[in-house]
């Protein structure tokens, strides 16, 4: 676990942030611009001055009453906004940098980062020859090529325009899939939060309002997230087979087997989807003669009042929860409550990774 | 061509030059360092003291240097009452007094190239395992590198064209404080205008290819970092 207790003054604002969170796997810090994202990874960094607190790594204090670990004894890979390259040094050495001073670096580990971020064509050049996206990639095998015990990203996507974002997006996920270190990563876009997190932290106006699993934070009627049109529940699944005639592809998830189109994504490789609410329908009998593909057996958990004529469900699918947005007077005419037997159909579902 | 007294005046000018920008250096890069980076309440009151010699005229200071360092003064006396004698109208005195006189020159190059340095890339290398004293070499210094070649040039010519201090403090001893400034002021006086002028011409020289150097790395510095 990653245990958290920090507070900290700034000219016109404070940050007071408790919480703890898994010391593996991906969590997002969300929040809006000003809510003190940057802040708090800085403070976890040890960037931050007049702050004071207790921060505790995995088995490691890092800040108590009596202790202040600095930064360069953490042992943290950082990735700036913007990069951060050193413009003094060429790509190499900006990664050697790191490595020069952190032990037992193999040369076998290096090949393995310069692979999964394929800058191999790219190590002899100055930093003034890379292109935006180029740069991050070099900021995050930097940063990894130290072996951290934590990465730290800072908006790593945010100073890049759509098609680089789409260049480093599936860099990201092989971090995720193929790194055993766990990952902190800031960000104010819910594409990206959906994308990549396990774990959600959110944070506003310098307080944690939430904690907890993404999905789980999705879906709960306390936060904002579970509100509005623009309501959206993920389910993480695993391609098991295709059926070729018609383009299609089959993923297992803990509630059942979706069917999906192919994106020629291999067998055994996982997949996240992402349902938003308004695209699932209930009904009370399963239907039958219908076109939509993606029906499952579902219990209602929880209803939520929306404004004006919508209700927002939550569904369970086995352990799996699901957002639907439906009319109040459908909710009436089905007489849902919780715990009542339904049907939920899956008009369309995004594949995120 | 040049004579005897000449020649010693100019080994003189170019030794105390040299002793002068390398103890400026030294002392002028920890000094820049701290003001680029401190929030120090009184921070402008030190950033005066040091250009104060940037306006008062160098008379002014070599006569407060001879009262402090000559031999009633309280250096002085401090110097002679621990077994030493007085610097004023030394080599040594001399070097003191130009290190005072050049330091605005090259602590004000320096700050400016380090507040340009920034904060992030200096927290970058701490991220990287790089303690204080290491980032300070590896990243700073290197980032300031043009910020080191304007001051040693400006500490350099600088110390080279003083004259009021000097003459103050110096007592162009010929060998010892006899430097170039000054023995261009005693051939005038002497109606030597040939040997003045060959002096004076090689100063103006010197000074101008010192100062292109300066603007030619600069301008080569700051191309480079255009590119990115």
């Amino acid at each position: 676990m990653i245990e958290c207790k920090i507070k900290i003054k700034l000219d016109s604002f404070i940050l007071d942030a408790n919480f703890s969170i898994p010391d593996r796997g991906v969590t997002v810090i969300f929040g809006p611009s000003g809510s003190g994202k940057t802040t708090l990874l800085r403070a976890l960094a040890g960037l931050e001055e007049n702050q004071n607190g207790y921060l505790k790594m995995g088995d490691s204090i890092w800040q108590d009453e009596e202790n202040f670990v600095l930064t360069h004894k953490r042992r943290i890979g950082y990735v700036f906004q913007d990069a951060a390259l050193f413009d003094h040094l060429n790509v190499q050495d900006n990664l050697d940098y790191g490595i020069k001073r952190s032990p037992n670096i193999e040369k076998a580990f290096i090949e393995s980062i310069i692979n999964l971020l394929d800058i191999k064509i790219l190590l002899n050049r100055t930093t003034s020859q890379l292109s935006g996206g180029e740069r991050q990639r070099i900021a995050i095998a930097r940063a990894l090529l130290i072996k951290p015990k934590i990465l730290l990203m800072d908006e790593p996507l945010s100073a890049l325009d759509m098609k680089r974002k789409q260049e480093i997006l599936p860099y990201l996920d092989a971090l995720h899939n193929d790194l055993d270190i766990p990952v902190i990563y800031v960000t104010h876009s819910p594409e990206e939060a959906s994308r990549l997190a396990d774990h959600l932290l959110l944070l506003d106006n310098g307080k944690v309002i939430g904690s907890g699993p993404i999905n789980t934070m999705l879906t709960r009627f306390d936060l904002p997230m579970s509100h509005g049109k623009e309501a959206t529940s993920l389910i993480d699944a695993i391609v098991v087979g295709r059926e070729k005639e018609f383009d299609l592809m089959q993923l297992d998830f803990p509630g059942g087997q979706f069917t999906v189109p192919d994106n020629s994504l291999e067998v055994n490789s996982s997949v996240r989807l992402r349902v938003s609410a308004r695209d699932v329908s209930l009904t009370k009998e399963k239907q039958i003669g219908t076109s939509i593909l993606n029906i499952f057996p579902a219990i209602v958990d929880e209803l939520s009042v929306e404004g004006g004529a919508q209700i927002m469900v939550r569904l369970k699918i086995k352990e799996v929860t699901l957002l639907a947005l439906i009319t109040r007077k459908s909710a009436e005419m089905l007489n849902l409550q919780n715990g009542v037997k339904v049907f939920a159909q899956i008009k369309s579902v995004a594949i995120l990774s | 061509m040049l004579n005897e007294y000449d020649i010693s005046a100019l080994l003189v000018t170019i030794k105390l030059a040299s002793v002068t920008t390398a103890i400026l250096i030294l002392i002028g890069t920890p000094i820049a360092w701290w003001l680029s980076q401190t929030r120090f309440k009184f921070k402008a009151v030190i950033e005066a003291i040091i250009a104060l010699p940037l306006i008062l005229p160098p008379t002014v200071l070599g006569f407060y240097l001879l009262m402090t360092l000559g031999t009633n003064g309280p250096l002085g006396n401090l110097l002679e009452s621990l077994g030493g004698s007085s610097i004023a109208f030394t080599f040594t005195g001399l070097v003191v007094g130009s290190v005072i006189y050049s330091l605005p020159f090259v602590v004000q190059p320096l700050q400016n190239a380090f507040s340009s340095v920034g904060k992030q890339a200096m927290e970058v290398a701490a991220t990287l395992g790089a303690s204080k004293l290491d980032r300070f070499f590896t990243v700073a210094v290197p980032l300031a590198r043009s910020g080191f070649i304007t001051a040693t040039v400006l500490g350099f010519a600088h110390t080279v064209g003083e004259f009021g201090v000097v003459l103050m403090i110096g007592g162009n001893i010929p060998g010892e404080t006899g430097v170039l400034s000054i023995a261009i002021y005693d051939h005038v006086e002497s109606m030597e205008y040939a040997q003045a002028h060959l002096l004076a011409g090689g100063l103006l020289v010197l000074s101008f290819i010192m100062l292109l150097i300066v603007y030619v790395f600069n301008r080569h510095f700051s191309i480079m970092r255009s590119d990115s």
